[in-house]
């Protein structure tokens, strides 16, 4: 059975659910109980209708469960037995969902795993795994972000640049589980892109592509990480590359830029140098001017003044950096290499060493120390 | 989304303002400050922040490689080690300003005359996960 196939029904199925009455947080738990009863079931008995399928068995949990909580505590339920016949559901009711479960009186991480579970359709035991937490605090994460949001009428419009916040946390963050959240981001992402066009969700799309084919060539067999410029580019995935610059070339064309068709531009332009020497990095800082513009984010400014450092020479690359303030994350790690390419070996290996002592993530300070030692075994022979 | 550690000392860090040695506090106090601490952690498991939490007894054994074909060496305790680790939080939040704010709650567990220990905490970060964004790195 493909259980993305499968998840992908999730928000048809919860919006046909809600559309009839039920609330937002009984719904989402009768669709849960109707995926894993479809898990179940399926193998042996494969449904025809697949989404009718799922829709009878969630409506049949929502009642029972509204049932049984009727009786036990006694309040008058407001629930017709039989489905009602309902408006055919409006196009945009997957772009209702994604709505409600990035809104902003959520916290992120609250946005992430009620959006990975009725958006996406994964399991809390799956999403807990995802982010190594207790399946029980996942649980509580969610059932009080499904409270926070009860309140909020399902049709109100959203603003979908918290959507496509919240779709970018779960491409960038989280570990490895048995479930694979850059690829689930994609999918997500390409859901959204297929109810609502806009083109910075073609953008944010198209970013996503673009890292991703390259994610095999990311990481060294060791685990070690391979930076941009040593990466084996044969090992690139060129129909995800296709497509992202495909899809990019296309938001660009409406002229309504934003910052992710920005960051997917310079992702386009590594993507699209044969070899690392070929990059376009004129270009490159030409895109990070646009998004310094668009953003006025010092993580920006400071990944142009890398860009400068290979556009017009590691000189004007630390003229840059100094304009910067030096508490910024990464900020260290840059300067080391600015000065290795200056050829202050003796200052970069110092500055490498510190960045590997601030680096937010092993990999990196893995790859830190391990580029001050190579500058200090040099100073030896 | 990022773990922090809150680490709790029996030896190692500055005396607390409510400095008087737990076998000193009545028994009626020992049971608010344990009632504290499972409140505490109820409370996270119920905002979704919750990891993990654990004590350690204070004894403990030294132990390092020896060599090929030899069993370990093992030696101490030392009495004189400065820092003795009695147990942890681990939580999961969405901010800086929100682990100091926990690690604030927890340090007011109340100690000797039901008044707040106002202990130091250790608060670590955990590496995060790597990032999918390789254009971060310098020279990436």
């Amino acid at each position: 059975m493909d259980e993305a196939l499968l998840r992908s029904l999730t928000p048809g199925v919860l919006t046909v659910l809600v559309r009839r009455g039920a609330d937002f947080a009984a719904a989402e738990d009768a669709v849960q109980d109707a995926l894993v009863e479809a898990v179940r079931v399926w193998p042996d008995d494969p449904p025809r209708d697949a989404k009718g399928w799922l829709v009878t068995v969630a409506w049949r949990k929502f009642l029972d469960a509204t049932r049984s909580d009727t009786a036990r505590r006694r309040r008058e339920g407001r629930i017709d037995e039989e489905p009602l016949p309902g408006p055919t559901p409006a196009v945009d009711d997957t772009l209702q969902l994604y709505f409600l479960c990035a809104h902003p009186s959520l916290t992120p991480s609250s946005a992430v795993a009620l959006t990975l579970r009725a958006v996406g359709g994964l399991t809390t035991r799956q999403i807990a795994q995802a982010y190594l937490v207790p399946e029980a605090t996942m649980a509580q994460r969610i059932s009080r972000a499904k409270r926070t949001v009860s309140g909020v009428r399902f049709d109100q419009p959203g603003d979908v640049a918290t959507v496509l916040r919240v779709l970018y946390l779960v491409f960038n963050e989280g570990y490895s589980g048995d479930v694979d959240l850059a690829a689930e981001a994609i999918r997500l992402t390409r859901q959204l892109a297929a109810a609502i066009d806009h083109p910075e969700v073609a953008g944010l799309l198209a970013l996503m592509l673009l890292h991703h084919a390259r994610r095999a060539s990311r990481t060294a067999p060791d685990g070690a990480l391979v930076p941009l410029a040593e990466q084996d580019r044969t090992r690139w995935d060129t129909a995800a590359i296709a497509e992202g610059v495909r899809i990019l070339q296309a938001a660009l064309a409406r002229d309504r830029l934003g910052e992710f068709q920005a960051q997917a531009a310079i992702a386009a332009l590594h993507a699209d140098a044969p070899t690392a020497e070929e990059t376009d990095w004129v270009q490159i800082v030409e895109w990070y001017d646009e998004l310094a513009r668009l953003t006025d984010s010092p993580v920006v400014r400071l990944n142009r003044a890398v860009a400068v450092g290979e556009a017009d020479g590691p000189r004007a690359g630390l003229a840059a950096l100094a304009a910067l303030d030096d508490s910024l994350p990464r900020h260290t790690a840059a300067a080391a290499y600015l000065h290795e390419r200056a050829g202050d070996l003796t200052s970069a290996a110092r500055l490498y060493a510190e960045a590997a002592h601030k680096a937010p993530n092993l990999a990196e300070r893995d790859y830190l120390t391990r580029q001050a030692a190579r500058l200090n075994s040099l100073g030896r022979y | 989304m990022a773990k922090y550690l809150l680490l709790k000392h029996y030896r190692g860090a500055p005396a607390p303002a409510n400095d008087v040695p737990m076998e000193q506090w009545t028994p009626e106090e020992i049971s608010a400050h344990v009632q504290y601490m499972r409140d505490f952690a109820d409370r996270l498991v119920k905002t979704g922040e919750y990891v993990d939490g654990q004590a350690l007894a204070p004894e403990g054994t030294w132990v390092r490689y020896d060599g090929e074909g030899r069993p370990p060496v093992t030696d101490g305790p030392f009495a004189e080690t400065k820092d003795l680790i009695a147990g942890w939080m681990v939580i999961d939040v969405d901010s800086y300003e929100r682990a100091l704010e926990l690690a604030g709650e927890l340090s007011a567990a109340p100690g000797a005359g039901g008044k707040p220990i106002h202990e130091w905490l250790e608060l670590r970060p955990f590496y995060a996960a790597s990032p999918t964004d390789p254009e971060c790195h310098a020279g990436g």
